[in-house]
């Protein structure tokens, strides 16, 4: 299989849906140059016409893509940094978050918002933090997190065919990362987790970079004779809770591994399922691994610091064993 | 360019101001392209006469806000170069304490309330300030800096407005660098002049000449009087060009991608800021040769021993980040 990165496959994606469906466009400030270049070369291919470069104005251009997404069009709103999120928070969280319910079931809105999302450029505050929790709070909004090419190219396939508001997140940081892409046609539809690596003593789960985390941290602890179980969510909300109970099941420990500000990030939800579902299978309690709570620093060293680490996974598992 | 109107040492302070600013910039450009930077940096080299021509007409009182590209307010404002390097390098020496960076310089015992990486962000607060020189009586004005892409975000609309109708002792300087990022302005709006549309909001819309740092002082002096004066806020759009990159390594970045037309950069670059004042200074002998001289040579060792003292300065200690959380 060919082995292609990150930032090719999501290129790929968009590529093959525009090709296939004609409602399918792409719009966002710079997406002919491409910030996050997988969206370059779409304009050469595409024109002008679904290929959309917008003026700064974050609210409106998630609102266009409402308008359109409700009126026909399947658009792709690409606002960049997930920290741009926030500019165009009433529309996704007043409007589309909610229009199909509100207006009883007679609108749809097919849209995706496609950002790149958490640390890892040393970039501050105000284009660093991770912003998954927010939305995963939003009842009828979709949320994506896919740690591998493979993952990135076939569930962004499946959002821009999905009838409702996705929102898809890539990462920054595993923009340059390669992995095993099929030449040939494959979606991966929403909802279900993958199993990175099977284990009997811990249940792991993460998401997007932090996938990573847990898998380094899971080779120190093989070493050690503790046989970590990672399970990469991909999909967090609708997420797959079932997978996740059927591991603790088997383990009997949980630890939640997730790149955010603690208080009700994706780990607080995955600990609070586990603990409230598969209590009388749990041999301890259940940990939780994230950011460290203060806001997104500037300094490498400060970053790095904040951000979830493999020591941090280690030392949560030991918790569990102790 | 003239400066009939602008006292003497006003013309020689402000003209120490740009060069400031430039070395500063030149070096961090340097620094950025040996790799010892981290983060994004977006240099301020051709926009300087803006900052500086603004905030010389300011007090130490007045207040300014800034952008992503706001090393040049800051120094404007009278920031420490040495600190600022510090930040830079992410350092517990730097203004910030290493957790601000490049988009997040602020000094406010100069007034400087922060720069801000939200194109856009710095608006709203910037109204606050005014807000709060009203309400206490004070002269204070409040200044904000932002670029032309910023005048499509809603904040640019809310803001003006708001300042209008509470008839705010705030100054608004659009710094028209014709581009955001790499989509030229002329394709972002449908007008040319973006201090047009100062008049929807019932605030006066100033076009002046970025390139001319007299200029920018005079415009701000006759903003600041009417701010002070109780008659609200002004909109100055300053015409300006960006030397380079909207952030630095672009290139790298782009992959051959361009996105600049050359003829209209070349002649842009033609007008340099600094140089224009540099001639200005020269050929109307208000400061000899060798003090423009040795005015720069103290300026440029003021900037390596900023880097130096960065260099040599600690990292930040973890437990730093439990520090300046809660007051
Ligand atoms: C809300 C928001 N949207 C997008 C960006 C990404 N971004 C950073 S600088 C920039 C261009 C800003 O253009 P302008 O306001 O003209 O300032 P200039 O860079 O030209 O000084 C953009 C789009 C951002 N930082 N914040
Ligand atoms: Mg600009």
């Amino acid at each position: 299989m060919p082995r292609k990165t990150y930032v090719a496959a999501i290129q790929e994606a968009l590529s093959e849906e525009m090709r296939r469906d004609p409602r399918v466009f792409l719009i966002g400030e710079d997406v002919r140059i491409g910030v996050f270049p997988s969206t370059r070369g779409l304009h050469a291919e595409f024109g002008d016409k679904r290929v959309i470069d917008t003026p700064i104005s974050e609210l409106a251009v998630a609102g266009a893509g409402i308008g359109a997404a409700v009126t026909g069009l399947r658009p792709i709103v690409d606002l960049m940094f997930g920290t741009f999120l926030y500019l165009a928070f009433d529309q996704i969280a007043n409007q589309a978050g909610a229009m199909r319910f509100m207006y009883g079931g007679q609108t749809k809105a097919p849209l995706v918002f496609m950002v790149q999302n958490g640390a890892g450029s040393s970039a501050g505050h105000h284009h660093s933090q991770a912003v998954q929790q927010f939305f995963m709070n939003m009842p009828q909004i979709k949320v994506l997190m896919p740690s591998t090419p493979y993952d990135g190219k076939g569930l962004l396939k499946s959002a821009i065919r999905d009838d409702n508001p996705v929102l898809f997140l890539h990462s920054l940081s595993l923009g340059g990362k390669r992995g095993e892409v099929p030449a040939d046609e494959y979606t991966i539809p929403i909802g279900f987790a993958d199993m990175k690596r099977a284990g009997s003593d811990v249940t792991v789960c993460a998401a997007g970079p932090t996938v990573y985390t847990a898998l380094e941290a899971s080779k120190t602890l093989a070493a050690e004779g503790v046989e970590a179980e990672v399970i990469d969510l991909r999909s967090l909300s609708p997420w797959d809770k079932e997978t996740v109970l059927e591991s603790v099941a088997r383990t009997g420990r949980f630890v939640a591994v997730d790149e955010s500000f603690p208080t009700c990030s994706a780990a607080s939800e995955w600990a609070a399922t586990v603990a409230e579902e598969a209590f009388h299978q749990l041999k301890a309690p259940v940990q939780r691994v994230t950011n460290r709570n203060v806001p997104m620093p500037f300094s490498p060293v400060l970053e790095k610091a904040v951000l979830p680490s493999a020591a941090d996974v280690i030392a949560a598992v030991r918790r569990t064993l102790a | 360019m003239h400066h009939q109107d602008i006292p003497l040492d006003v013309v020689v302070d402000i003209y120490t101001r740009v060069l400031r600013i430039r070395r500063f910039e030149e070096e961090v450009g340097r620094l950025f392209r040996q790799g010892q930077l981290p983060g994004f940096v977006h240099l301020y080299i051709g926009e300087e006469a803006v900052a500086a021509g603004v905030c010389a007409a300011l007090t130490d009182q007045d207040t300014i806000i800034s952008t992503h590209r706001g090393h040049g307010h800051v120094i404007a404002k009278g920031g420490d170069i040495k600190r600022m390097m510090a930040e830079l390098f992410g350092k517990a020496t730097g203004y910030c304490k290493g957790k601000g960076g490049s988009m997040h310089i602020a000094d406010f015992e100069i007034g400087m309330l922060g720069a801000i990486g939200i194109v856009g962000g710095g608006l709203p607060i910037a109204v606050g300030a005014g807000l709060s020189a009203w309400y206490t009586d004070s002269d204070r004005v409040s200044v904000c800096f932002f670029g032309d892409g910023a005048a499509n975000e809603g904040s640019f609309h809310e803001s003006l407005n708001l300042a209008s109708t509470l008839m705010l002792p705030v100054i608004f300087v659009c710094e028209n660098n014709h581009y955001g990022e790499f989509t030229p302005a002329v394709k972002a709006m449908n007008i040319i002049d973006i201090a047009d549309r100062a008049i929807g909001y019932g605030v006066p819309g100033v076009v002046a000449d970025g390139a001319d740092a007299f200029e920018m002082y005079r415009a701000t002096r006759a903003a600041v009087e009417r701010a002070r004066g109780g008659g609200g806020p002004t909109l100055i759009e300053a015409k300006t060009h960006r030397r380079g990159s909207h952030a630095e390594g672009e290139e790298a970045f782009l992959g051959g991608q361009t996105y600049r037309d050359e003829a209209e950069t070349a002649a842009a670059q033609a007008k340099d800021p600094l140089l224009l004042l540099h001639t200005h200074l020269s050929e109307n002998n208000i400061l000899p040769a060798e003090r423009l001289e040795t005015l720069d040579a103290e300026i440029t060792q003021l900037v390596s021993e900023a880097v130096e003292a960065a260099r040599n300065s600690p990292e930040p200690e973890i437990e730093s980040l439990y520090e300046d959380l809660w007051v």
